[in-house]
């Protein structure tokens, strides 16, 4: 399915070639911002520099020294995705093309495979409409909804053959796609040993069902039950036990849906402890607030349902914005999945029942433009890193994603910081019904997209081509993500104490039921002896890391290669007063 | 003795309804300021201020009504004779330096009767707020009157202090004493451990029940009760922890709550498949509990991800003490406190972490209390005084008998940061945890570490070690250590100030304490039957060179005179201010209200009722017992009134933001450092 010239299948006369020069551009990566021209051809950037040398009649473009940066990467869709029979309204032609319009030139959409159904065959699903269907370049997360052997299995091919290195679990959603503390212990495990990334949808289930019936029970139907039974530090106890996961299994991490503070918090302070931890708050998150879920309109409040929750505290988008300038959260997703208010009036009469999900993809870029750099907490190549090239970094994609540079896909943005525009669901690109940034005044918008070395976006008008969109395929062990882990398995390894044998007496024990965990524990996880540390793994683990070889000092009596290693930073101190 | 113990349960019968009724009538009451930890303690004004006449002028302090009423007390039965005969003896050793006693066997004779009244002497007296010189006099177990130049009867036994300070005994508020565990009993029955106590200038113990799984709550705490009261040496009370939930547990815990004098309960976050709770189950018993009054204690640790590190470590073939250490990291200890807090925060429900051994749970609880959170934090001897080196000595049985959950911490500074925060106050009550398993019964693990009995000694050296090494080295004064040994938990348990305090009406148990004195710990000589003790070498400055309890002396020169079986069960009411005042403040703003809309009457789609359906369905089976419960929460507070009657939600007043919901500012603020704008 993949290949480069797609002139072939809709005959759009507009493109004229392949062959494409923007002259007089500032050049804007996440390190630096130059002033080049910039020549490209068959997709791909050829030469970067002053008085380029092209061929003769390729078309040009004067960017008059506006910025050009590499094009968005939104690494959270859900297009076309399946709900109880129905399919958010938004399938991966709509959602490209709108994802286009906003500057956004990938996508990586979730693959949410039913429980009990193969990994492998959803994905093979998804590829299926995505491929026919979608107007950008792609890329697929698979989300782990269950637990056994043959999940594992499968997964280990998604890495292996199909281009797959991330993986995301729920923590909520209760007796539907939730995994106990266990379960995600071995996922990680499994996630650690393939070299992929560890998602996780981060709310305490259990909490939440809990929540869930009290606030149904006191007659609390409409929206607003929603986020009243999501409290945000629910979404924060999630948040903590999937870092303290993390650790135990030396895993990377990825918060998708960073929606409140505490969350926020909770993953800037595991980061000043040295976890490898990345957070992902959305576009909602950075833009809107969770107020709106008492609106009286229940349609309008209904649009507003995603999990987690908008906060309502109103400051939320301010300090998100805040942590995700100073580099505490690092990546931006968009979580765009939308239903029509008669979708989601499925719930008119249980909030439990609304589907959910926000629109964003669009308005991604222009939004964090607005909070952030137009009010002075980021510069532009920061915008940059956050809106593509750290989300390039982590899920292996950079350089070929990014950044501009030659040999770098020709997915470019000329953005314009001066254009003023009001988002509204009359000239959104989506086709829901509302837009929850309904009225939001934003600055800055792309001027001109280009993607896969063609524009797409060209004085206000959109040409696009359904289905020549390419999937990306990911290689595992992104070196952003697993330098620090690889360095840090080295030092993991534990010994025993070698002790003369214990020759004492020794109290008889009657056979009560009191036997140790163990055991016990074995019935509940089917996938035990490959998962967590059983020899197979761990072969597999040792010829992924070579490095990590026999020890010299493997005699050594004592903990010294314990991890008790302090973190990158140190340990903070500061009330020790003796 | 009987009679003395059958007069304060019929008291706290009485008591019992006030209490449970004081939430209705709390009104009433002038309102009181309080915060933090020392919150003040409804009723305790008048006992705890000396009464200033009575101290300036003498005279006036014998017109209190008690100690007339104590004046006619004393003279019942053979006693007179006796009396007679240490009257002259006091009189004639009345200006000597030390006390005035004569030996132990002498003492032991006198046991009831006389020794009923003692005269604590030129003592400085230390309460959690303040130190002051004062005389105290006791009868009958109880304080009866403070001041100087006390009028008090002849013929009474008199203990000169010195200047030295009289502080409340010391209140453990965890052990674990003849526990069983597969067969087998720990070492330090009710008569060793609590004679331990003592020693260690403890005069209240809180020992833990643990019913086996599937058995009953009140069967399990009448056994506990019936081993206690026949070895005691000191007053005890019992916390019950919760091994299993289901309706029927729940009607247990109602019946302990309200009838037999448990306001405390603890649940484990561990053991997986064994004593674990799940989150739902948790909520629930939070919700259960929060509504009834009680305090939820939490065994924190994430038992399902140290299931599986065990497991690691087996297949790895590590199999000694380390292992227990190297499976139950810091980090796991810490992520169960905060579900615990989270859970707490939710359910609106005070929470007290027992053992908190590492710098990171005590940060998570110290960060939670400045969000706002009513949780309570408990280091024990063992995380305040060593570390978890020891794990990995080459001696098998000295590492085993560091194993406890959770365990020590690796990190050799935590026990200096778990002091520091305790004197900071964001821990605030010191237990020990006492659970000693001899050598042998530690060697039920010697091939396999999961298998050894967990637990450490600590009850007799909680006292010294905390003034060794808070006091000693400055972090905190005197009075500090006095709220971190007894008078929090005292707070916590209801019992203030019957205990925990130093006033007049107080309980007799009392301790002289000596800064100066130096004592090196040693299994030889410590007063638990255990082989091998934790501290072994430690040299501890501070001890109790007397041990008052009851109202009688059990340590004096060095010399221990107990009694097995005068303990008794001193039974705790629900709803202790400490913990609940803020509590029921924040009931009546969690309030939440729907809003009205009209009925949405456009389309809707069809829909497959699929898996992926609301939560809320599948999760009843869990929790059977919901309505009930809200019932009980109208009844029980009145106070938070009818949420119907307070306000119909009419469409003029209804809020379009929350209003109703808690996102009430916590106390002190939310901290917003990161906000550029």
């Amino acid at each position: 399915m993949s290949g480069q010239g797609y002139q072939g299948k809709k005959n759009i006369p507009r493109i004229t070639s392949d062959r494409l020069l923007i002259k007089g551009a500032k050049i804007v990566n996440d390190d630096q911002s130059f002033c080049a021209d910039i020549y490209m051809e068959d997709g791909h950037i050829k030469q970067i520099g002053e008085n380029l040398i092209v061929p003769g009649g390729v078309k040009t473009i004067d960017a008059h020294g506006r910025m050009l940066m590499p094009g968005g990467i939104d690494v959270h869709t859900r297009f076309q995705m399946p709900d109880r029979g129905m399919t958010s309204v938004d399938d991966f032609y709509q959602g490209t093309r709108a994802a286009l319009a906003g500057g956004t030139t990938m996508i990586i959409d979730h693959v949410v495979p039913e429980p009990g159904a193969s990994l492998l065959s959803a994905f093979e699903q998804w590829r299926e409409w995505a491929d026919s269907k979608s107007c950008c370049d792609y890329s697929l997360h698979v989300d782990i909804t269950e637990w056994h052997k043959g999940v594992q299995e499968e997964m280990e091919a998604l890495v292996k053959d199909h281009g797959v290195n991330s993986f995301l679990v729920y923590l909520a959603y209760k007796d539907v796609f939730q995994l106990t503390d266990s379960q995600v212990y071995e996922v990680f495990s499994v996630i650690r040993d393939l070299g992929a990334i560890a998602q996780v949808h981060a709310e305490n289930g259990d909490i939440v069902a809990e929540e869930q019936r009290r606030i149904l029970e006191q007659g609390i139907s409409g929206p607003e039950g929603h986020v009243l039974s999501r409290p945000e530090e629910v979404e924060a106890e999630a948040v903590n036990r999937s870092v303290t996961v993390a650790n135990q299994t030396n895993c990377p991490l990825y918060i998708t849906k960073v929606m409140s503070k505490s969350a926020a918090d909770v993953i800037a302070q595991a980061r000043k402890k040295g976890t490898v931890v990345y957070g992902e708050p959305i576009t909602a998150s950075l833009g809107t607030d969770g107020s709106h879920y008492w609106s009286k309109n229940w349609a309008k409040a209904a649009a507003f349902i995603t999990s987690p929750p908008l906060s309502p505290d109103p400051t939320t988008p301010d300090y998100l914005n805040s942590l995700l300038s100073c580099g505490d959260l690092q990546v931006t997703g968009s979580a765009h999945c939308t239903f029509n208010t008669a979708q989601r009036a499925v719930g008119k009469d249980d909030f439990t029942l609304i589907p959910e999900g926000t629109n964003g993809t669009e308005e991604r870029m222009s939004l964090i433009w607005d909070k952030c750099v137009v009010t002075g907490k980021m510069d532009e190549n920061q915008f940059v890193a956050v809106t593509s090239t750290n989300a390039a970094k982590i899920f292996n994609l950079y350089p070929r994603k990014g950044r501009i540079a030659v040999g770098s896909d020709a997915d470019l943005v000329l953005w314009d910081p001066d254009v003023t525009k009001i988002i509204s669901a009359k000239s959104h690109n989506s086709n829901q019904e509302y837009n929850i940034f309904e009225g939001l005044e934003v600055r800055g918008a792309p001027l001109v997209v280009i993607s896969q070395g063609k524009i797409i976006l060209e004085e206000g008008s959109l040409h696009t081509t359904e289905g020549c969109g390419r999937f990306i395929g990911r290689k595992p062990f992104s070196d952003y993500v697993y330098k620090r882990i690889k360095a840090r398995s080295r030092l993991a390894e534990l010994r025993g104490v070698p002790r003369g044998l214990y020759d004492g007496p020794v109290c008889e024990v009657s056979v009560t039921p009191k036997t140790m965990t163990p055991a016990s524990s074995a019935k509940t996880s089917p996938a035990k002896q490959a998962a967590a540390g059983g020899q197979p793994v761990r072969n597999l683990h040792q010829s992924g890391f070579s490095l990590s070889g026999a020890q010299i000092d493997d005699n050594l009596p004592r903990r010294n290669t314990q991890r008790i290693v302090a973190p990158p930073g140190g340990r903070a101190n500061i009330t020790s007063l003796g | 003795m009987a009679e003395r113990k059958r007069n304060w349960d019929t008291e706290n019968d009485d008591d019992l309804p006030v209490y449970l009724a004081r939430p209705g009538t709390a009104d009433q009451v002038p309102r009181q300021k309080y915060g933090g930890m020392f919150c003040n303690v409804e009723g305790a004004y008048e006992s705890k201020t000396i009464d200033f006449d009575a101290l300036n002028v003498g005279q006036r302090g014998n017109r209190t009504p008690r100690t007339a009423k104590s004046g006619t007390s004393c003279s019942p039965t053979s006693a007179s004779s006796q009396c007679k005969e240490s009257t002259w003896y006091d009189m004639k050793d009345s200006g000597a330096e030390i006390k005035t006693t004569r030996g132990k066997e002498f003492l032991q004779n006198l046991g009831d009767d006389k020794s009923d009244r003692l005269l604590v002497k030129g003592g400085r007296i230390v309460n959690d707020d303040q130190s002051f010189y004062a005389d105290i006099y006791m009868e009958d177990g109880v304080i009866k009157q403070i001041g100087d130049n006390l009028i008090v009867p002849g013929g009474i036994k008199t203990v000169e202090a010195n200047g030295k300070m009289v502080i409340p005994g010391g209140i453990d508020i965890h052990t674990h004493f003849q526990m069983p565990y597969r067969g087998t009993t720990t070492v330090d029955d009710f008569s060793q451990g609590s004679k331990a106590a003592l020693a260690g200038g403890t005069t209240m113990i809180v020992d833990h029940v643990i019913p086996e799984p599937g058995s009953s709550l009140i069967e399990a705490f009448e056994q506990w009760r019936n081993w206690a009261d026949e070895k005691t040496c000191c007053d005890y009370s019992l916390h019950v922890d919760i091994t299993h939930w289901n309706d029927r547990v729940k009607q247990e815990v109602d019946i302990l709550l309200k009838e037999k004098g448990v306001n405390s309960f603890q649940v484990y976050m561990a053991y997986k498949d064994f004593y674990q709770m799940s989150n739902s189950e948790l909520y629930e018993i939070f919700t259960f509990l929060g509504e009834m009054g009680g305090i939820v204690q939490v065994h924190a640790e994430n038992g399902e991800i140290i299931a599986e590190e065990q497991a690691r470590m087996l297949e790895m073939g590590i199999t000694g003490p380390e292992g227990h250490v190297l499976s139950r990291p810091e980090e796991l200890e810490a992520e169960a406190v905060f579900r615990a807090i989270t859970i707490a925060s939710q359910t609106n429900c005070p929470l007290y972490v027992t053992r908190v051994m590492s710098k990171s749970a005590a940060d998570i609880i110290s960060q939670a209390r400045k969000k706002g959170n009513v949780v309570f934090g408990e280091p024990i001897t063992a995380s305040l005084g060593t570390d978890g080196t020891h794990y990995w000595s080459k001696n098998w049985a000295k590492a085993a008998s560091f194993v406890t959950s959770p365990p020590l911490s690796p990190d050799p500074t935590t026990p200096d940061y778990l002091n520091t925060l305790l004197a900071s106050g964001d821990l605030n009550i010191t237990g020990s945890a006492h659970c000693t398993f001899s050598v042998a019964q530690k060697a039920i693990g010697k091939d396999d570490f999961t298998q050894i009995p967990e637990g450490v000694n600590g009850v007799e050296e909680r006292m010294s070690l905390i003034w060794e090494k808070a006091v000693t080295t400055g972090k905190m004064d005197e009075n500090m250590f006095v709220a971190v040994t007894s008078t929090n938990a005292a707070k916590i348990l209801n019992l203030y100030p019957r205990k925990g305090r130093l006033a007049v009406g107080s309980d007799a148990d009392l301790v002289i304490w000596d800064p100066d004195t130096v004592r090196t710990v040693t299994a030889k000589t410590h007063n638990s039957a255990a082989e091998y003790n934790v501290f072994e070498g430690m040299e501890l400055r501070g001890g109790p060179s007397v041990v008052i309890c009851q109202g009688k002396l059990v340590l004096e020169d060095g010399g221990l005179h107990v009694t097995p079986g005068v303990g008794r069960f001193i039974p705790c009411t629900p709803f202790p201010d400490y913990a609940y005042k803020r509590v029921k403040a924040r009931k009546q703003l969690a309030v939440l209200r729907a809003v009205p809309r009209g009925m949405y009457d456009g389309p809707v789609s069809d829909f497959s009722p699929l898996s992926r359906g609301g939560t809320p369905s599948a999760s009843a089976r869990t929790s059977p017992t919901k309505q009930p419960v809200r019932n009980l929460h109208h009844s029980a507070f009145s106070l938070a009134g009818n949420p119907a009657q307070r306000g119909p939600p009419t469409t003029e007043d209804l809020p379009i933001r929350p209003a109703g919901r808690r996102i009430v500012v916590p106390p002190g603020g939310r901290s917003n450092i990161t906000s550029l704008s």
